[in-house]
């Protein structure tokens, strides 16, 4: 079985930020590099919609 | 004067810019509030109490739901109807802080950051709750490890979510994870500490921070810490992420002793972690918050059930002495609470502990509980009683600040202390209140200032118990490092400045309030 989890606790770790800036802007400003996701609720933020979307997609 | 809502149809912004930009509109001349929310149903009733869209006035603010944006202005007329009159101004982020994040165009979904990164390992995921599960599973998805800090997620998202990670290797730190610490990364609200051979495995964040910076504090320091989300050993979820963290732990290299920090776990997820325990080759020290009954001690695994003392066993297992200063004995606590307690007048009985740490609020119930004393609490632990509304004390009351009903739709009280800051007031005006406990919290993404934020609060309860001829003794902790950008000492020096007993740990700040407790009981029977 691949063991990514392992492999992250020996090597320096690489970010994906979805949500709070803030969290993404310390682990940059720490020396690490993060991609933040500019992310806004999917379907307009309504639930249903976004459910429909992720069965067809 | 004038008092006005600002409603934007389908706008979502995460709630720590929404505070940025709520202090920006206060700062301005002749501003007195503002408030930049999400219109869920508990920050419109926070705004209805505070007097804005009163008596269906406001069509637009009774309307709005939690996917529109609120600005609630106060002040002089011409100041509220300037800034109401353009609010996309006010929402825009500056260009520095564009630019702060060096990429020349963000990607728009987790698929597409994986696409720009294929190396990418850990997303970290504080989308509104509702939307979270999702994130995540498309995080899984893409091969990486998932911190989630994200609360109000399902208990069955939860454990679909954690399956689909122990199938692929990977881990779910959360949901509602505050702080995880990889290979000298601190995420969330971690805190500066060192590397060193400890490893900790959490389902508690403030436990992992105050363990952390306990050991950072003794010179010793911090392998990995990996957090589970509160529930993870509740019997729904069988401890999936412990497991895993457990696993990882084992095999690394740089963890030479395993702290594991959690609540009391549901009893089939006891027996599973007790299994895995004594399968262990590293030592392993348990520390289960509050537990009437540990398990078993074996020559490789330690219990304890107050942070302190876990924190003393790691230092000693891994063969580094104790901690920086020597705990003070209970008789010498007792005799300090003595000097204040009868400073105190007969009507002043009660102690009122308002927490930014959920931890930290549970350890302390825990401590009085141990002394046979029932506070009534939010988040009360077993033999406590419950709040019925946590908005309110009763006697003496324990409150965890963090609770999702002071959270929806706005930042954590570590992040922002205005609802800690007004509830601090309210306990000043109570004359039956003889102590307050308080904790403050540093960190990467903590306040700027916890103490300065609470300090005008601290004197105006001291202020007004004075002036009532009472004593109120406020007692603290800080939780954090020399190595915080806050500054551990700066901080601690602030709080003795406005007059509080500080000590250097919320275990050692409860066992004094205990003490203290115990004698204005006793003062009570003797009357």
């Amino acid at each position: 079985m691949a063991e990514p989890l392992k492999d992250l606790l020996q090597g320096k770790p690489v970010f994906v930020n979805v949500g709070v800036r803030e969290f993404g802007d310390t682990l940059r400003a720490a020396g690490y590099d993060v991609l933040h996701v500019d992310w806004s609720p999917p379907a307009g933020g309504n639930a249903e919609m976004a459910a429909l979307l992720d069965d067809l997609l | 004067m004038a008092r006005i809502t600002v409603v934007r149809k389908n706008r979502y912004f995460d709630s720590v810019f929404l505070m940025q930009v709520a202090r920006r509109i206060a700062g301005q001349p002749g501003v007195n509030d503002a408030s930049a929310l999400l219109a869920t149903d508990a920050n419109k009733k926070v705004l209805t109490e505070l007097g804005y869209g009163q008596e269906g006035h406001d069509a637009d603010f009774a309307a709005a739901g939690p996917n529109d944006l609120v600005l609630a202005l106060e002040g002089e007329e011409t100041a509220v109807r300037a800034v109401a009159a353009d609010p996309e101004a006010w929402l825009r982020r500056s260009t520095a802080a564009s630019a702060a994040t060096g990429a020349a165009r963000e990607p728009r979904s987790l698929r597409e950051a994986v696409e720009m990164r294929p190396d990418s390992s850990v997303a970290v995921i504080s989308v509104p709750g509702q939307y979270a599960a999702r994130e995540a599973r498309a995080a899984l998805d893409e091969g990486l490890n998932v911190f989630l800090f994200s609360s109000n997620v399902s208990v069955e998202d939860e454990l679909s979510l954690k399956r689909a990670a122990r199938d692929r290797g990977l881990v779910v730190m959360g949901p509602d994870c505050g702080t995880a610490f990889l290979c000298g990364a601190g995420i969330g609200f971690a805190n500066a500490v060192r590397r060193g051979p400890i490893g900790i495995v959490g389902s508690s964040g403030t436990g992992m921070q105050e363990f952390s910076s306990l050991v950072h504090a003794a010179g010793s320091g911090i392998s990995h810490a990996i957090g589970t989300g509160s529930r993870d050993l509740s019997d729904a979820i069988g401890g999936i992420s412990t497991l895993t963290a457990i696993d990882a732990l084992e095999a690394d290299p740089a963890t030479s002793v395993i702290a594991i920090l959690s609540k009391p776990p549901g009893e089939s997820a006891t027996q599973k972690l007790m299994e895995r325990l004594a399968r262990c080759h590293k030592p392993v020290v348990l520390c289960l918050l509050g537990a009437a009954a540990m398990p078993a001690e074996t020559g490789s695994l330690l219990t304890a059930s107050v942070i302190d003392d876990a924190v003393e066993m790691a230092l000693r297992k891994a063969g580094l002495g104790g901690p920086a200063r020597p705990r003070p004995s209970r008789d010498a606590l007792r005799a300090q609470a003595a000097a204040e307690v009868a400073r105190m007048r007969p009507a002043q009985r009660h102690v009122r502990g308002l927490f930014a740490g959920g931890t930290f609020c549970y350890q302390s119930q825990a401590i009085f509980r141990g002394a046979g004393l029932v506070v009534y609490s939010n988040s009360p632990i077993h033999g406590m009683s419950q709040l019925a509304d946590p908005r309110v004390s009763l006697e003496s009351s324990f409150v965890d600040m963090g609770a999702e009903i002071f959270v929806e739709g706005r930042p954590h009280p570590m992040i922002d202390a205005t609802l800690r800051r007004t509830r601090l007031a309210a306990e000043g005006e109570d004359p039956s209140v003889a102590l307050v406990l308080l904790d403050f919290i540093l960190g990467a993404i903590s306040s700027r200032d916890p103490v300065g934020d609470l300090v005008p609060a601290i004197r105006a309860v001291r202020e007004s118990a004075r002036r009532r001829g009472d004593h109120v003794t406020v007692v603290g902790s800080v939780c954090g490092t020399d190595a915080d950008a806050q500054g551990l000492e700066a901080q601690t020096g602030a709080l003795a400045d406005a007059g509080v007993l500080v000590f250097p740990s919320n275990a050692q700040a409860a066992a004094f309030c205990r003490e203290a407790a115990l004698l204005l009981a006793a003062r009570k029977e003797v009357r």
